[in-house]
């Protein structure tokens, strides 16, 4: 007789799926990132190339390119699995929908979040940031990005199954992102200043704890609908 | 308490004779209303000590943020209704608020650009208020994207209150974030609005105005609902029957 998986076996065998599926193909998970860098390497080429000038537009140039290149990425967070048929069987696994979506989300974070948080601060010393700043930055992107991914899901989730979904898909996640983006900018502008910038860390927590315990029940209801 | 009322608005052939009855009611006093207040605030009304005559824009504007605000409350506020009882009759309510709610909005922001020119010397500031209704109109702008990108009218019914429900969620924390962003930047020479009160001159056409905009959009917003539902129920035979019955009486 099988033993029924626990939840956190589950989601821990989704989360393994998922990785070695990614690593097999690093192409792809690889093109954000290198998405984000080129961004960020046109702001220099297209504005000023003084440094301290960049330095003042880095906070921006950065988290734009960075929620560029998330919303880039997030769209196929759930199409495979979606057009497969795999969703439907986590839909009908018995557990908790919401959770399971929560350790593919995560698995999609791991791939894309953690890497454009590691690349950004190559990105910001490329844009004049000093390098006291870096660990300011990669906080900021690391707490950031994880909100960027739950909000992400919820969007996937709604234009799954939707042909050219990708136009829709940023008008509908941008907006959700202002906070994440103003709180973001902010603390990467204060570590380049050398400033504290725990105030807008702490904010970028809060949103992404908020995320963490709504942004999977409404990305369950949405896939739940795209799925019908 | 008996909860008949609430479920008979669910039945389509109810909510087609109640709106059908209802609509003029909101319609003539929102016009009536609407002509009222402007006429007492374009013309009536005295001249502000400060602003002079281009305070008179408020008439249009304060009321076109209000009901701006309002109308995606209230496509919320359906959707979810919709979501919960599975009300096809509330979906298409949210469904007729996002286009009137959305070109609302594009009037609060368009007459709020012509107020700045002359006040602040530009069409547009990064005031708050100001990012704010944006904002607004791009969630209007996704909801009806959502919307018109599911052929399906039930998935699209759910889809898109699902996305309601989360933007009316997050509204607030985009209200703080941009209140507390533009606070860090520079403030723009905002001029603001005396607390002073007005006097009634002015004070009485802008309440009429409220009113009317808010009525003016209720009726618009329910002459879209009927039409929503008429349009889903086409192959239903009540559809069939009112629409006899209709031809009968002309």
């Amino acid at each position: 007789m099988i033993r029924e998986p626990s939840a956190l076996h589950a989601a821990a065998q989704i989360l393994r799926r998922d990785l070695k599926l990614a690593f097999r193909r690093p192409g792809e998970w690889l093109q954000p990132v290198a998405f984000f860098l080129i961004v960020t390497m046109l702001f220099p080429l297209a504005l000023d190339p003084e440094l301290s000038r960049l330095r003042q537009l880095a906070p921006g140039a950065l988290w734009v390119a960075a929620l560029l290149a998330s919303i880039l990425a997030i769209e196929f967070l759930f199409r495979e699995d979606g057009r497969d048929g795999t969703l439907e069987q986590y839909a009908l696994s018995g557990h908790s929908f919401a959770w399971l979506l929560l350790a593919k989300t995560a698995a999609h974070w791991l791939l894309t979040g953690l890497p454009l948080a590691i690349a950004a601060p190559l990105a910001a010393l490329g844009l004049g940031a000093p390098a006291a700043a870096l660990p300011g930055i990669l906080a900021a992107l690391l707490l950031g990005s994880v909100s960027l991914s739950l909000l992400g899901a919820i969007g996937a989730g709604l234009t799954l199954g939707i042909r050219r979904g990708g136009a829709l898909l940023s008008l509908l996640v941008l907006p959700l992102a202002i906070p994440t983006l103003v709180f973001g900018a902010r603390a990467t502008q204060l570590a380049i200043q050398g400033d504290s910038l725990a105030g807008p860390l702490y904010l970028l927590a809060a949103l992404g704890v908020f995320g963490l315990t709504l942004a999977p029940l409404a990305a369950a209801a949405a896939v739940r609908i795209s799925l019908e | 308490m008996s909860w008949a009322w609430f479920h008979r608005f669910a039945s389509p052939p109810y909510f087609y004779s109640l709106t059908l009855r209802l609509a003029p009611w909101l319609g003539w006093p929102a016009g009536l209303l609407i002509v009222g207040g402007l006429y007492g605030g374009l013309v009536l009304a005295p001249p502000d000590y400060q602003q002079s005559d281009a305070f008179r824009i408020v008439y249009v504007h304060a009321p076109a943020a209000w009901v701006s605000l309002m109308s995606y409350s209230l496509m919320a506020f359906a959707a979810a209704v919709g979501l919960i009882w599975r009300m096809k009759v509330a979906h298409a309510v949210a469904a007729a608020c996002a286009p009137v709610g959305a070109s609302i909005t594009a009037v609060c922001l368009v007459t709020g650009m012509l107020w700045g020119q002359p006040m602040w010397g530009t069409y547009w500031a990064w005031d708050p208020r100001l990012v704010f209704e944006l904002v607004l109109l791009f969630f209007f702008l996704g909801y009806m994207g959502l919307r018109s990108a599911i052929d399906d009218v039930s998935r699209a019914d759910r889809a898109s209150a699902v996305l309601a429900v989360v933007g009316v969620v997050n509204v607030p924390i985009v209200h703080f974030s941009v209140t507390w962003w533009n606070s860090l930047h520079q403030a723009p020479s905002v001029m603001r609005m005396q607390e002073a009160a007005m006097p009634a001159s002015m004070l009485v056409p802008l309440l009429m105005s409220f009113l009317g905009f808010t009525l003016y959009f209720y009726a618009v917003m329910l002459v879209r609902a009927r039409a929503e539902v008429l349009r889903r129920d086409r192959g239903g035979s009540w559809v069939r029957d009112v629409l006899a019955a209709r031809g009968k009486a002309a």
